[in-house]
Parts: structure tokens; sequence; C-alpha cells
């Protein structure tokens, strides 16, 4: 059981999600990756969480040391994040109550009139590598309809992205429909892009201000468990 | 024996005339070669190119003076005799260098001779208007070349990647250096600390076999210095325009009896000793540095030589050379393309400039010549690391920036690698990533990454709003000379000791972290 749950780990640090990945050197096409290891796991009746919690977290947890000393970069980071996006979604369904140590719901979305997304899919691989269950949006969505999906999935965390100046305008109306739902202390807002700043999140009442993907995810660390 | 060899950078050579306008330069060398000749001042080089046909005139006996006309055929024999490649030693035989003259594989290193020694010290500067804003930026501190600075500058030559080559690169003026005892400590110092390939002038023919027993003794013996020559000698014998020199003529003699590299080198400056316009820089010089390979192989035929190519322009307001002119480098170019018609590996010029401290003029200076004079494909490239002032100064916070940005330079130079396969894996890509969800491609550069194939910012960037690039170099300087070094092993230094007469004693090479 030790050799396959090493080769899921040393997979995820090394970021292949199947077989089709040819890895650092370009020569591991064929091998078996993330994917077909963890169904491999299962067959030989593996705890799916003996899976996430033996393999899978200490390897994400070895890519975020290797990327804070540098020796991992953005993406090797998403690789790899990657790989555990897709093997969470075969596990969370096989885990016990109790046993899904996810870290939070996550609504993500790119407000209205904007059809920005490349911040906003790093992020979401990210937090799904992080262990957050994360319902993705997509972009230039209203803020009717991003509070009706925190309002349907309870979610306690909310994630927003803009990247035009004509558009960040937008974000306020969100956290203000919050207010008049009732439920704006129901939830943690978050909001990025490249016009966005620290004085902007204050100015609009939002709780967390990412300068990017990896800026966001270190500060939602520090205030989630 | 060790077959390996630096890598270098590949490159695609850029070119500035054509063929029309090399064969026309060439057909005004040969001409210039034939009236009105070379104005030789040494006997032997006379006699020698009288046996092979030149047609040689005593002008006045009392002054040693002779005009040395050059038949075509005698050039052509001799260009024809001209090794096409040349391999270059190198204490650790991994750092050898192989110059084929139709290979553009670019190597860089140092050069010249410089006379100050500049160092770099950070200190603290407060804004009169705002007490709280303090920046920090070197101040320079001029030393005299020494045994020791030389010392300093091999180790960090030593340790910089980009650096292929060293070309002593500091005079030693130490008062105990003297004509008799300077070549064995140029060489020892720079063989000490440096573990690529060692090259300079010579400036005591009598200590010539010296120098080489060195050589032998830090390659393991004379068989295998000849298959791994760590040394080689630069002759600048022809004093421009179309003076053959004595006593540096005599050294080319001696040297090329030995069969050791040697660059024939020639350094006209443009509106002095030489045209300024292109075509007259470039017919004279090529006829300066034929001559010189002709007197070479009439010396020892198959002598490996470099065609030694340091063209220059004059300021026009002081005379003194003016490396930051665009005309230096479209003579570069033209020497570059000249030696590639013949065969020749070319040792050419670039990374000099006039600024006399690092900074904005130096990098425009540097990096315009260090980019093009690469991308003509050169196959060694001197002077480009750590000059200022010309070729006066050497200063090591400026061959770390040098290291840097030839570092950009080979990697905007480096050839595609492009080919069916990969063309065929990038569509394949394309269609995953378009299928997927995230529609990122970034996760599928890591391949490209660990090769090496994908740039990585500058070095010695800033986050905040402050250029920080000088102070973030010269930790790197200080992180470098206060490093390991990879000093000759100590039997070697014993015996150079023993057998090498006029070495200074073991305090002048220490080198303090």
């Amino acid at each position: 059981m030790a050799d396959i749950l090493e080769k899921i780990k040393k997979n995820v640090i090394e970021g292949r999600v199947d077989y089709e990945d040819e890895g650092f050197d370009g020569d591991m096409e064929g091998q078996p990756g993330v994917l077909e290891l963890v169904e491999k796991a299962l067959e030989e009746n593996i705890p799916p969480s003996d899976i996430l919690n033996i393999a899978i977290s200490p390897g994400m947890n070895e890519v975020g040391r290797l990327y804070e000393s540098g020796e991992y970069l953005i993406p090797d980071m998403l690789a790899s994040a990657e790989c555990v996006s897709e093997a969470t979604k075969i596990l969370e369904p096989l885990l016990l109550e109790g046993e899904n140590k996810s870290r939070g719901k996550f609504v993500i979305a790119t407000v209205e009139d904007d059809l920005h997304d490349i911040g906003k899919n790093i992020v979401t691989t990210l937090l799904r590598g992080s262990g957050f269950d994360v319902h993705d949006l997509g972009t230039g969505i209203k803020a009717d309809k991003i509070v009706d999906a925190i309002e349907k999935s309870q979610a306690k965390y909310l994630g927003l992205s803009a990247l035009l100046t004509t558009t960040m305008g937008h974000m306020e109306e969100v956290i203000d429909l919050l207010k008049d739902k009732g439920i704006r202390d129901q939830v943690i807002v978050c909001i990025g892009g490249a016009p966005i700043s620290e004085d902007f999140a204050q100015k609009i009442g939002a709780d967390l201000y990412g300068e990017d993907a990896f800026d966001a995810i270190n500060k939602l660390g520090n205030i989630t468990p | 024996m060790n077959s390996k060899f630096k890598e270098g950078t590949l490159v695609k050579p850029q070119e500035r005339i054509d063929l029309n306008q090399i064969k026309s330069l060439h057909n005004a060398s040969l001409s210039l070669l034939k009236d009105p000749g070379i104005i030789c001042f040494n006997k032997h080089a006379a006699e020698l190119l009288s046996q092979e046909g030149c047609s040689i005139t005593l002008e006045k006996e009392a002054n040693n003076k002779w005009r040395i006309s050059f038949p075509e055929k005698v050039i052509m024999d001799a260009i024809e005799s001209t090794p096409r490649e040349v391999l270059l030693g190198a204490r650790n035989p991994d750092n050898k260098l192989l110059l084929k003259s139709d290979i553009p594989r670019v190597y860089f290193g140092t050069g010249s001779e410089t006379n100050i020694y500049l160092k770099s010290d950070l200190n603290e500067f407060i804004s009169k208007s705002d007490a709280g804003h303090v920046i920090s930026m070197p101040v320079y501190i001029k030393e005299r070349g020494s045994v020791n600075s030389l010392c300093q500058s091999a180790k960090l030559c030593n340790n910089l990647t980009n650096i292929d080559f060293f070309i002593r690169n500091v005079n030693i003026q130490d008062a105990e250096i003297s004509l008799d005892n300077k070549d064995v400590n140029v060489f020892f110092a720079s063989l000490m600390y440096m573990t690529k390939h060692v090259q300079a002038g010579l400036v005591n023919l009598e200590r010539l076999d010296d120098v080489l027993k060195m050589a032998e003794i830090i390659a393991g013996g004379a068989d295998q210095l000849k298959n791994n020559p760590v040394v080689s000698f630069i002759t600048c014998l022809i004093k421009s325009p179309f003076q053959m020199v004595d006593d540096t003529t005599e050294k080319l003699i001696a040297i090329a009896r030995k069969g050791v590299p040697v660059v024939i080198s020639s350094s006209p400056q443009g509106g002095s000793t030489a045209p300024i316009e292109e075509e007259g820089m470039t017919a004279l010089i090529n006829a300066e540095i034929l001559a010189g390979i002709t007197l070479a192989q009439a010396v020892n035929p198959g002598t490996p030589v470099l065609y030694g190519a340091v063209p220059v322009r004059a300021r026009l307001d002081t005379l003194h050379d003016l490396y930051g002119a665009p005309e230096f480098i479209h003579y570069n170019i033209d020497c570059i393309q000249m030696a590639r018609y013949y065969g020749i590996p070319c040792y050419s010029t670039a990374g000099a400039g006039d600024a006399k401290v690092p900074g904005l003029q130096s990098t425009i200076e540097k990096v315009y010549s260090q980019l093009t004079i690469a991308a003509a494909g050169a196959q060694y490239i001197h002077y480009a690391f750590g000059l200022l002032d010309k070729t006066n100064v050497f200063c090591p916070l400026q061959a770390v920036l040098d290291d840097a940005h030839i570092h950009i330079v080979r990697q905007i130079l480096r050839n595609p690698d492009f080919n069916d396969k990969n063309v065929r894996d990038s569509v394949k890509q394309i269609r995953h990533v378009i299928d997927s969800e995230t529609k990122l491609f970034a996760r599928h550069i890591r391949k490209a990454m660990r090769k090496g194939s994908v740039s990585l910012p500058y070095p010695f960037e800033t986050q905040e709003e402050e250029d920080k690039v000088l102070v973030n170099a010269h930790h790197h300087l200080y992180e470098i000379l206060n490093g390991d070094d990879e000093r000759l092993e100590d039997d070697k230094i014993n015996q150079i000791y023993k057998e090498i007469p006029g070495v200074l004693p073991g305090n002048f090479f220490k080198l303090e972290n």
C-alpha cells in the first residue's frame, strides 16, 4: 500500500495528472499519472481518506514548500493543483461523512460586462488544490446571479474578479446586494484583478484583496481553518 | 582524451555585407599588400617572407626597415595552410573551446590589460528634502592593477557562467613586477584561480619557455598540453597603418615555431590610423591581419591562428578611442564576415564602451555591441566583461552586469528548436487546452522550463519603484567573491615554484574573503 501512495504523492509533486503527461524531462508519457494511480489505489481497497491524507495533501504541501523556496514556479504549482483538483473529484463522493476535509465552499466569478478569466481560473485551480469546494460561475456574471449562487450553496467565501476599470464598480454592487439580503456577515468577500487595489477593497467593504493568485491564497490561509 | 568542449551559443549569422562587397574588400586588401606593401622592422620576418616569394626592398639599413610586397599567391597559399579549427584548452578540460570557422558557435570572454581596478562599495544617501528617503548606491574606488586584483578578477570570472575564456584583464603594477618576471606572474595569477582558457600577450620573449613550462605543469605534461593547450597568446604585430614592429613580430615567430595557438591581432583607429569609412577600415585591417597570418604560416605551416580584429573609431574632439560608436559595430561585423570568407576562426571585439562607471550609458554601449557582434557569428568575442572608460578600467561590478546581459544575449540569439515533431506536439497541446476547463497553457510549459529554453526575468530586478539594479548586482558580486574558489592544486603550485623562476611569493596570490 505504501508504494502506490508514494507514487501518487510523487506524481502530485511532479504535476502529472494522467498517463499522457510527459513529465519534467519529456519521457514519462505512458507512465500512470495521478488519476490512474488513484483508480488503482481504490481498486486495491485503500481507503479514500488515506489516499487524500497520506498521498495527496502531503504532496501538495511539498509543492507549496518548493514554491516558497523558489524551486517551483507558477506552472509547477498549477500542474500539481490540477492533479489535486482532479483526484478530489474522484475521491470526494467516496469519502465518509466527516472525512470530507473540504476547507469550505467558495463561489467565484468575473463580474458583469467583464470577460477576462485567466486570473480567476488560476485562483480556482489553486483553491481546489488547497481543498476548497469551488463553484465557478464563469465570466460576465450579474450581481443578482452571484448573490443567488451564494444563497443556494450556503458558500462561506466569495471571490470576485475584474480586469477593467469600467467593470470593477460591479464588485460594490455585489457587496451592497449581500447587505440588502442580510447575508453580508456570512460571507468572506475576496476581490482581485489588474485595476484593483487595497484602497479600493477597503472603499467598497471587501474583506480581502489579492494582488495575485498566490497573494489571495496566502491571505485566505491566514483566515481559514 | 576528454572530447567535451563548452557549448557556447550557436547562432544564425546576421550579415552586413554581401559576397560581392566581401570580394571587393578582399581584392582591395591584396592590392594594398602588393602596393604599398608592409613596412617591416623585423629582419627575421623579411627573410622568411622573402623565402615564401614576397618581394623585399631594404629601405634604410641603419633603421632596419624593409618594404615587403605580398603577391596574391603567397597570401592565398598561407590562408590555405591555416587550420580551419582551433582548440583552446583549459585547466578543467570540460571548459575547452572548439573554434570552427564554418560553425558560428559564439564564445565570450574578457580582455584588455586595464590599468585601473575599480572596486565598488555601497553607501547610503539621504534626500535633502525628505530625510526619511534613503537610497543605497555604489561609490567607486580606483586601485592600480596588481597581482592580487588579477587573482580576484580571475576568481570572479571563473564563477561568471557566461564567461567562456579569460584574457588577463588587469595590468599588474606591483613594485616587485619587472619586465623579466611579469609574464610568469600574469599567467600564474590567472591560472591559479581560473579553470577556463587563459590568454595573454607576451611581454618578454625570453620568458616564453617558462610560461609554456608552467602550462605543461598545469596540463599534466608536454603531450597533455598539446591535446589541451591551456594557454595561448595574443600578438599585435602591426602598428597601423601597415608597420610590422620588430619586437612583437619576433614574438609571433617564436610562438608560431612552438605551434601554440596565437591571435594575429590588429587594432587600427578609424579617423587616425585607418580610414573612418567602413570600406577603408576593413580593407586596411584585413590586409594587416592577412600579413600577420602569412608570416605565421611561413614560420610554421599549420600554426593555429585566430583572425584578430580589434577595429575602433576615433572620437573627433580628442582622437581617443570611441567604442560606443555604431561604426565600431560596423567595422567588427565586416571583419567577422571576412574571417568567415577565409575560413579562419574569428577573434572579435564587443562590450567595450566609453562610460566611466556602471549605469545606463555603459549598459547601452555594451549591450548594443554584445548583441550585434554575437549575432554576426564571431567565434571568440573578447572585451565583453567588466570594461569601462574604453579599455582603461576593469570593474568587477560591471563584469557581473555584463554576465547577466550576455546571458540575455545568448537567449535572444539561440537557434529555434523547430522540427515537425515539435509542431505536432504543439498542435496536440493546443487542442488539449482548448478542450480543458481552465484553458490555460501554464502547466504545459514545465518541460520547456526545465530544458532551459524559457528565459527568466532580469536577475537584478526590483519590485519597488526604485532602481536597485546596481545594489542587487553588488550583493551578487560579493556572494561570489566571498564564496569558494577553484584554486590550483598544491602539488602543481609547488612544482611551479620549483621549476619556474621569478614567480612572486604566495602572499601576493592569496585572496581575502
